[in-house]
């Protein structure tokens, strides 16, 4: 069948068997191999990126139910070479080490931080509770989304 | 890489056009909402459909409304929605209780109350929440529509009283006054299902249980609807002894089996304790006591 699903603003048609899962719509699209495929199984977060802003597991999403919703995601965090604050915020507070998880974590706490911008500690930690991360034990992963946060709400009182 | 076996997909666009679409295609026609349960058992294999009719178009199934003395979710609505609606939680908390610790929040942003339902898994939690608020399912096919209460409404493992060419497409709770309820449920870890939940609801009238309804979850094949214990609660004054009678009541009759979460007697423990709180919260909340 053929679908065109909006991603990163951009439209990508392509004709696919209707089984194919999200995850791999994107990933086979040059330059969009960012999302991480992991476990398979709706349970690791790897794989989350944003369907109409709301994060989302795209591996438990056919592709073909995509057509008409935003995708986002982790691509297009960085804009010309600025980064988003909470790529800036996982950078400065050593929020990664083998970065596996980090695509679904980044997307995951994009949409917390602009649902709500200044979360609590359990709720950056519920938030996050889709996504396993078997490097860092959470903490700094906590203190880059409360970095990001800080960082926002220092920009937003400049302008 | 897991992936589901070959089917073909329509969205529909309308309820008459799923039917219409269900009753064309026949048993090889499934539904697929948010696809949280379908797609990891098309994964697996352990479900072939032919046909994926997509609902999600549907938004006119997607709402929680006050509608005379009832209370109406339709089929749609999705775990996020559930978790912050302050009407449902201002007359059914436990549904809040049972969203908080359904699954993650990025799974709650694509699950459906009718998904849950229809997929009558003994461990969905929605499944004894509905069952113990007394709920009925509404279900639609060519011919209209029939109301069934959630006793006959899950079958067997599995199986739904959603039949051939038909689809759940509301679920209705009686509005009744001095209710409270809860969910409890113990899990291994964020996110997973339940080792054991236990949902209780109460309606209190001149100090009584005028009505109760207690329902365990992933202790048994099916959701357990506990009426021995309802039988033994209805028309007493609440009190912790008698909540513990029937916490020994639903040890005894749940029918958990042994598997990674736990064994069968850790499992009758656990039904009996939360069974015991769950009526203990929901009483507190009728009352307007809750700690
Ligand atoms: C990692 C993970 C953890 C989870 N943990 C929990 C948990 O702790 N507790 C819990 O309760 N659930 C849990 N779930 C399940 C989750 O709640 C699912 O969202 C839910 O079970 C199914 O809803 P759905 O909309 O995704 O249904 P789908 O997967 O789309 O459908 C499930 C079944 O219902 C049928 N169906 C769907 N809608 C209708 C309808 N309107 N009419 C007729 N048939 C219909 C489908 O054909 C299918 O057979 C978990 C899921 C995952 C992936
Ligand atoms: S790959 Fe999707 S949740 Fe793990
Ligand atoms: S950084 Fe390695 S899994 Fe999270």
């Amino acid at each position: 069948m053929h679908v065109s699903i909006s991603v990163n603003g951009e439209q990508v048609s392509r004709e696919i068997e209707p089984r194919q899962l999200l995850v791999h719509f994107i990933r086979e699209t040059p330059d969009l191999t960012g999302t991480h495929w992991g476990c398979d199984t709706s349970n690791c977060g790897a794989c989350v990126v944003q369907m109409d802003g709301q994060p989302v597991k795209s591996c438990t999403i056919l592709a073909a139910m995509c057509e008409g919703h935003e995708i986002r995601t982790v691509e297009s965090l960085e804009v010309d070479g600025q980064l988003d604050p909470i790529q800036m915020g996982f950078h400065e507070q050593h929020a990664l080490q083998c970065g596996f998880c980090t695509p679904g974590m980044l997307m995951t706490a994009r949409a917390l931080l602009d649902e709500n911008p200044n979360p609590t500690d359990l709720e950056i930690r519920t938030a996050i509770s889709g996504g396993i991360c078997r490097c860092t034990g959470y903490k700094n992963i906590v203190s880059a989304v409360r970095w990001a946060a800080e960082y926002e709400a220092a920009a937003k009182q400049e302008v | 890489m897991q992936t589901p076996a070959s089917f073909e997909y329509e969205r529909a666009t309308s309820v008459e056009g799923a039917i219409a679409s269900l009753q064309r295609l026949g048993s090889g026609a499934r539904i697929i909402a948010g696809g949280h349960s379908l797609l990891p058992m098309m994964k697996l294999r352990l479900a072939n459909p032919e046909h994926l009719i997509d609902i999600n178009d549907l938004a006119e199934l997607s709402y929680i409304r006050e509608q005379g003395d009832e209370l109406s979710i339709g089929a749609l609505t999705r775990h996020v929605e559930l978790e912050k609606s302050e009407l449902l939680a201002r007359h059914f908390p436990l549904f809040r209780d049972a969203e908080n610790v359904i699954a993650d929040p990025v799974v709650r942003n694509r699950g459906t109350i009718g998904g849950s339902l229809c997929q009558a898994d003994a461990a969905e939690d929605l499944s004894a929440v509905c069952s113990a608020v007394k709920a009925k399912a509404v279900i639609r096919g060519a011919g209209g529509e029939r109301v069934v209460g959630m006793e006959d409404f899950h079958i067997g493992p599995y199986v739904t009283a959603v039949g051939e060419g038909e689809m759940l497409t509301e679920v209705r709770i009686p509005l009744r006054p001095g209710g409270g309820s809860a969910h409890e449920k113990v899990e291994r870890r964020a996110g997973d299902w339940a080792i054991a939940a236990a949902s209780a609801a109460v309606w209190i009238e001149g100090g009584k249980i005028a009505d109760v309804g207690v329902a365990l979850g992933a202790v048994g094949p099916t959701t357990i609807h506990l009426s021995r214990a309802e039988e033994l609660l209805r028309g007493k004054a609440p009190s912790e002894g008698l909540f513990a009678q029937a916490g020994e009541i639903a040890s005894a009759d749940c029918s958990p089996s042994a598997d990674g979460r736990g064994p069968i007697d850790y499992k009758r423990h656990l039904a009996s304790v939360l069974t015991t709180r769950a009526l203990s919260r929901a009483t507190a909340r009728a009352l307007h006591q809750e700690a």
